[in-house]
């Protein structure tokens, strides 16, 4: 576990961040506007800040002790940050070296198999001031990873990429937490990171940690923070399975099935599948001569009011799994939708997360 | 002119500046790194007032510091005052005397390059070396001396110039006792009071020329330095 409490002063901003517990396993995502204090409790958990006061213990250890506070040299450590913070002064191999020569005994050649792994191998003999964003936070992911660290701590790496480095490196970092077996935690204000990486979501606002739940329950909650840009949004887990005669891959598990139309680079390995609420229409009838591949029987599980109108109805697939559709209040009623009802939802379009 | 016709007195004052610069620069070096770092990273509300004290030289007349050190340092002085109560020397008119009065008189060219440097480096490259075991001794070393060569060598380079160049405080506190105080700038002002042109015509034309060729080596380097950051 993680546990304890933290309250940081810089300057105008405070962080007192309430007592807080999650597990030290799989991707715990910070999610927050900018200013709700993500990187002040990252630093804090790091103990980059001579000035944090209060309880931490990492695993059973203790790291911070009211003002006694453990050096981040000795916390074992690896930080990412949203520049990368690669030495200047060093080429791309010196600086993973830099890592190399301060970590517990490591194999000779965990160097060069890091940067294959991340793919930087090409690049070890140049100047960092020549990398593009993309190759930079390769290199800071190399760098953190070589030091043999406990936990990985991400501050918005991709935040200064372009889509397509985004999403490369998303797979990298989601492929990288799996093959370490590292807790990592990870800052972003984008949904889509969380949605794509995050294990559980820990929401941040004005200095304080509001709530911890998994990413299952944060997408389970129509008001979740994390729908103020598209509207509620459901994430399915399952796994790619077979085409069929029509060109048609199957997604899901032994009791959820849906058909979709892939393009051909897309990541056979991919596990979550995106659908927006607004995306999904309901029937109470199971419908006929409809275009939609996708027509799943559901139970109504609740029905939230939303905004201009709308409400958003959590349905339950057959597997158990939570699907949000966002239909009109009016239509709500002119179906006397209601918790408990037997329906079918109506999925208009998808999208693999990879 | 021929430096070829040079006296052993000429020599000496030539050996006795390059000693005094050379030691004050070392000196200097070691005192205003750690006090470099202090002012250009803490936050404590002393850094204004320090920074004053540490820059009075660049305003004050050489004649009152070289005035006030004779004081403490003279055998009637707090220093001075205390060595001879220890059997020692006072250290009016002594090398170490003046060496002290350099070491002051120079100080703001050294802390000054320092901490402009040391501001520079992003604070986030010494958080990133700390999550990677750096220690901070180890992280000066690693990271702030690699990433400030350029401040610490304007740092040698004037604070040792200053040095060669200085006059009044020495002075004031050394006279002109030769091997011991009579650096170049005090015996080119001694020979042209006794009308030994020659000899202060040669002095003059040694500093002359050393000025210039440290002047047009320290911005040869430092351009190449500055120049797109070549890692190793």
């Amino acid at each position: 576990m993680i546990e304890g409490h933290l309250a940081l002063r810089k300057g105008n901003f405070a962080l007192q961040s309430g007592a807080f517990s999650f597990a030290a396993e799989g991707v715990s995502v910070l999610f927050g506007r900018s200013g709700s204090g993500k990187s002040t409790f990252m630093r804090a958990i790091a103990g980059l800040d001579a000035d944090t006061r209060g309880q931490l213990r990492f695993k059973g250890e203790t790291w911070q002790d009211q003002a006694w506070r453990l050096p981040p040299t000795r916390r074992n450590i690896g930080f990412v940050f949203q520049d990368a913070a690669l030495f200047p002064h060093l080429n791309v191999r010196a600086n993973l070296d830099y890592a190399c020569q301060r970590a517990p005994a490591a194999p000779s050649d965990a160097l060069p198999k890091m940067a294959e792994r991340v793919g930087i191998s090409h690049l070890l003999g140049q100047a960092v001031t020549t990398l593009s964003g993309g190759e930079r936070q390769r290199v800071a992911m190399a760098r953190a990873l070589l030091s043999q660290p406990r936990l990985l701590c991400m501050d918005e790496p991709l935040s200064a990429l372009d889509w397509q480095a985004k999403a490369e490196l998303l797979a990298l970092i989601d492929a990288l937490a799996q093959e370490t077996g590292l807790p990592v935690l990870y800052i972003t204000h984008a949904p889509r990171e969380v949605e794509r990486l995050a294990n559980r979501v820990i929401f941040m606002a004005d200095g304080r940690i509001e709530r911890v739940e998994t990413l299952r329950d944060a997408l389970a909650r129509p008001d979740s923070p994390l729908f103020e840009q598209e509207g509620p949004v459901s994430v399915l887990q399952g796994c790619l399975q077979s085409t069929d005669a029509h060109g048609l891959v199957s997604f899901g598990n032994a009791a959820l099935q849906l058909r979709l139309s892939l393009a051909a680079s897309a990541n056979p390995s991919a596990t979550r599948l995106r659908v927006l609420a607004r995306d999904v229409s309901l029937a109470t009838l199971a419908p006929q001569g409809l275009s939609i591949l996708n027509q799943l029987p559901v139970t109504l599980s609740a029905i939230h009011p939303g905004a201009a109108g709308r409400v958003t109805v959590a349905c339950q697939l057959a597997d158990g799994q939570t699907l949000l559709a966002e239909i009109t209040r009016y239509s709500c009623d002119m179906l006397a939708l209601r918790p408990g009802l037997r329906a079918f939802a109506l999925i208009k379009s998808v999208a693999l997360m990879d | 002119m021929s430096f070829a016709g040079m006296s052993p007195g000429e020599w000496q004052a030539i050996w006795l500046t390059a000693k005094l610069a050379g030691l004050t620069t070392l000196i200097l070096l070691l005192l205003s790194a750690p006090l470099a770092w202090w002012l250009a990273r803490s936050r404590s509300r002393w850094v204004n007032g320090v920074t004053a004290l540490v820059s009075l030289p660049l305003v004050l007349p050489p004649t009152v510091i070289g005035f006030y050190l004779l004081i403490v340092l003279g055998p009637q002085g707090a220093v001075g005052g205390a060595l001879e109560q220890l059997g020692l020397q006072h250290l009016a008119f002594s090398f170490w005397g003046i060496l002290i009065g350099s070491v002051i008189y120079s100080l703001p060219f050294a802390v000054q390059p320092l901490r402009e440097a040391f501001g520079a480096i992003d604070p986030r490259l010494l958080d990133a070396a700390a999550t990677l075991r750096a220690s901070a001794l180890d992280r000066f070393f690693s990271v702030v001396l690699p990433l400030s060569r350029s401040g610490i060598l304007t740092a040698v380079v004037i604070t040792f110039a200053h040095t060669v160049g200085e006059f009044g405080v020495i002075a004031m506190l050394g006279g002109g006792i030769a091997g011991e105080t009579r650096v170049v700038s005090i015996a080119i002002y001694d020979y042209t009071q006794s009308l030994e042109y020659g000899a202060a015509h040669r002095l003059s034309a040694v500093l002359l020329g050393f000025s210039f060729l440290t002047l047009l080596l320290f911005y040869a380097i430092n351009q190449r330095m500055m120049s797109p950051l070549k890692p190793r």
